[in-house]
């Protein structure tokens, strides 16, 4: 257990009930997050891959209290935030906020950017000038104050992003979930939102978990990354190792199949891709999640699932082709041999 | 041999009374058999001009000048119902969203049959037999069975290889692909861009690929147009686009997008100001707000298309790194 872990998450499952029938029996459940261990620093940026259903989302909904763990904990500056309740939660609510991908869908296209930032500070008691500080709040996102007295449907997809960035930085957070907070915006507005979170991040010691599905984005953006996959976590690292030498299966597909734009290269690059489909959350495989698709499979992989191991300092991989191997002092992309 | 030739093309939305240029003297060209990328942000007209192809425009959209050749014929000329008859046989498309495109209260075999029906002229068993034959090639596995499926039993990549299998049916001679592994997820994109990819080689299908992905672009095509609000700014072949863009755009383009292939603390350069309105007035080039190298000329004079770019002050190699 790290001591300086600012959030940790700890065994933490989701499960959803599948109910059917008439008296609506309770016939299955989904394991939308299976015992998720991860922590994070206070000051850095963590990001979260995977593809659709691994459960990122979920797991980001969790430590927000929007959905309720099954089981497991996540402490937040050495409070479990799980066992909260009511007015309980209210402190907890200040310190943490998020930023959600669609402007559009998560501002009321009824209020104006002012009072959109103006209800957060209402909520929480904020003691002091409202009009100012909502007017710092815009200019911290470099909008100006005019921005106060305009719709949503009256600005850019990337004003209202930052009009998003203003109101989750309202109550001063330690913690920022931004959820695919950049993935709705065209290329060229998105590298100015990355490089708002990412320079809001150090002038004001944020933390962030950051989850996204575009990897250049999230290696980019974040210090440590953890890859997920139908709930579980399948590897995780500094987003400098993970991106320069992955070493679980599932990592390197991923990787291999995020396309550069370099012609040259890309006509030699082999893709590597990976067979079929992510199976059903509802009926997940045995053993290992992941092993129907992976190309280092063994018998033991159907019947046991491999933990989360570390393989070298800060460096963990759930996979038992990699971890009851002895580690080579240098591992590169694509070199192991197949067996 | 030039396949499609749109010349001029303008297209203009009325609404209420306002009227706001989408699409402004348009041209280019695709050759039968290649791959053409069209790249632009929301707004830039990319996709409206292959609706236009289609014969697809919205009511409110007009097409206010220009010609578009299809195999010497102009299509704007067309009576509706002679249109209709090319629409698939001739040039087909397949959308971002598989969900939305497919009927989800049709079998996905009837779907396909139909359009083989339509404009093939094949019936019942001989259909049939094309649409599991269509199936099997672009992926499907028990294609007998999973004709009788429907789309909300297909995952969102087995539902765009179906799309696919219809916009293949009656082996058109383009296939305008609008964005179609956007709503993917990365390793299935691979697949599904592979995938299209083989089978336009395999049969000599012009593919137009609209795309806002500049890897996707890297990858598959051969020639570029790159798009800024409603024109063409820049043109050519891939490589050369890529590494000695000639437009301050696209040059802005490629410097905004994080990549795996360069080192991590590389800083990301966002192209200032916001993308462009079509409703605002913005006299000269359309850039200009936004444009680093902008100066008196460029605010009153419409750059001329040359062919290869749309710039006053095109980069050189020279002012490209200095920039």
């Amino acid at each position: 257990m790290t001591a300086d872990a600012f959030l940790r998450i700890e065994g933490l499952c989701v499960h959803f009930p599948v109910r059917k029938g008439l008296l609506q029996r309770q016939v299955a459940s989904v394991r939308a997050v299976d015992n998720v261990t991860l922590s994070l620093r206070r000051g850095e940026a963590f990001g979260l891959v995977g593809e659709s259903g691994c459960g990122k989302t979920t797991l980001a909904r969790t430590v927000l209290r929007l959905v309720d763990a099954t089981d497991g904990a996540v402490w937040f500056d050495g409070e479990n935030i799980t066992a909260l309740k009511g007015a309980a939660l209210a402190p907890y609510r200040t310190r943490v906020s998020a930023v959600f991908q669609d402007p559009f869908s998560s501002l009321n296209p009824r209020m104006k950017a002012g009072a959109i930032i103006a209800e957060v500070l209402k909520v929480h008691r904020f003691a002091g000038d409202i009009t100012a500080r909502v007017r710092e709040l815009l200019a911290l996102c470099g909008l100006s104050e005019r921005f106060a007295d305009l719709f949503p449907h009256q600005m850019s997809g990337g004003q209202r992003q930052r009009v998003g960035i203003a109101r989750a930085l309202a109550t001063d957070p330690d913690l920022i979930v931004c959820d695919e907070a950049v993935s709705a915006l065209d290329v060229s507005i998105q590298a100015q939102i990355v490089n708002l979170l990412e320079e809001l991040r150090l002038r004001h010691g944020l933390t962030y978990l950051f989850i996204g599905h575009d990897l250049s984005v999230v290696r980019h953006l974040c210090d440590r990354v953890a890859v997920m996959y139908l709930g579980r976590v399948m590897e995780t690292a500094s987003s400098e190792e993970l991106f320069s030498e992955p070493q679980h299966p599932y990592t390197q597909a991923l990787i291999a199949a995020i396309p550069n734009p370099d012609p040259v290269s890309e006509e030699a690059r082999d893709t590597a891709l990976l067979k079929g489909e992510v199976p059903s959350p509802l009926d997940p495989p045995s053993g290992c999640v992941f092993h129907p698709r992976c190309p280092l499979a063994m018998d033991i992989c159907a019947r046991i699932a491999p933990e989360l191991e570390p393989v070298r300092s800060g460096h963990a991989v759930a996979c038992h082709a990699v971890t009851t191997q002895p580690q080579p002092e240098t591992t590169t992309t694509g070199e192991r041999d197949d067996r | 041999m030039t396949l499609l030739d749109i010349e001029n093309l303008t297209i203009k939305l009325r609404k209420h009374g306002v009227e706001a240029t989408l699409v402004e003297s348009l041209s280019y060209e695709v050759e039968a058999g290649e791959t053409l990328a069209i790249v632009g942000e929301s707004g830039s007209g990319k996709s409206l001009s292959s609706l236009a192809v289609m014969g697809l425009l919205a009511e409110d959209l007009h097409i206010t000048s220009g010609s578009i050749r299809f195999d010497g014929v102009d299509l704007l000329e067309l009576p509706s119902e002679e249109m209709r008859k090319r629409r698939g046989r001739d040039i087909s498309m397949v959308f971002q969203e598989p969900m939305t495109s497919l009927n989800p209260v049709r079998t996905i075999g009837s779907q396909i049959t139909e359009s083989i029906e339509e404009n093939m002229g094949l019936s019942g068993a001989e259909a049939r037999a094309r649409a599991v034959a269509l199936l099997q090639e672009v992926g499907v596995s028990d294609a007998e069975q999973r004709m009788r499926q429907y789309p909300h039993h297909f995952s969102g990549g087995m539902r765009q290889r179906v799309m696919i299998a219809i916009a293949l049916a009656a082996e058109p001679k383009l296939i305008i692909a609008d964005e179609p592994t956007t709503a993917l997820d990365v390793t299935i994109q691979a697949q599904i861009l592979d995938l299209m990819a083989r089978i336009c080689r395999d049969h000599g299908t012009a593919l137009i690929l609209i795309t806002h992905n500049l890897g996707v672009v890297a990858r598959y095509a051969r020639r570029v147009n790159v798009m800024y609000g409603g024109r063409i700014v820049e043109s050519g072949l891939a490589r050369a686009l890529y590494y000695a863009p000639r437009h301050p755009y696209t040059q802005g383009l490629l410097r905004s997008v994080p990549r795996l292939d360069r080192p991590r603390s590389e800083p990301l350069e966002p192209i200032a100001g916001n993308p462009v309105d079509p409703f605002a007035r913005i006299t000269g080039c359309r850039f200009h707000p936004r444009c680093p190298h902008a100066q008196a000329v460029c605010t009153t004079t419409v750059p001329a298309f040359d062919g290869q770019v749309a710039c006053h002050f095109p980069l050189s190699d020279e002012t490209r790194e200095a920039s």
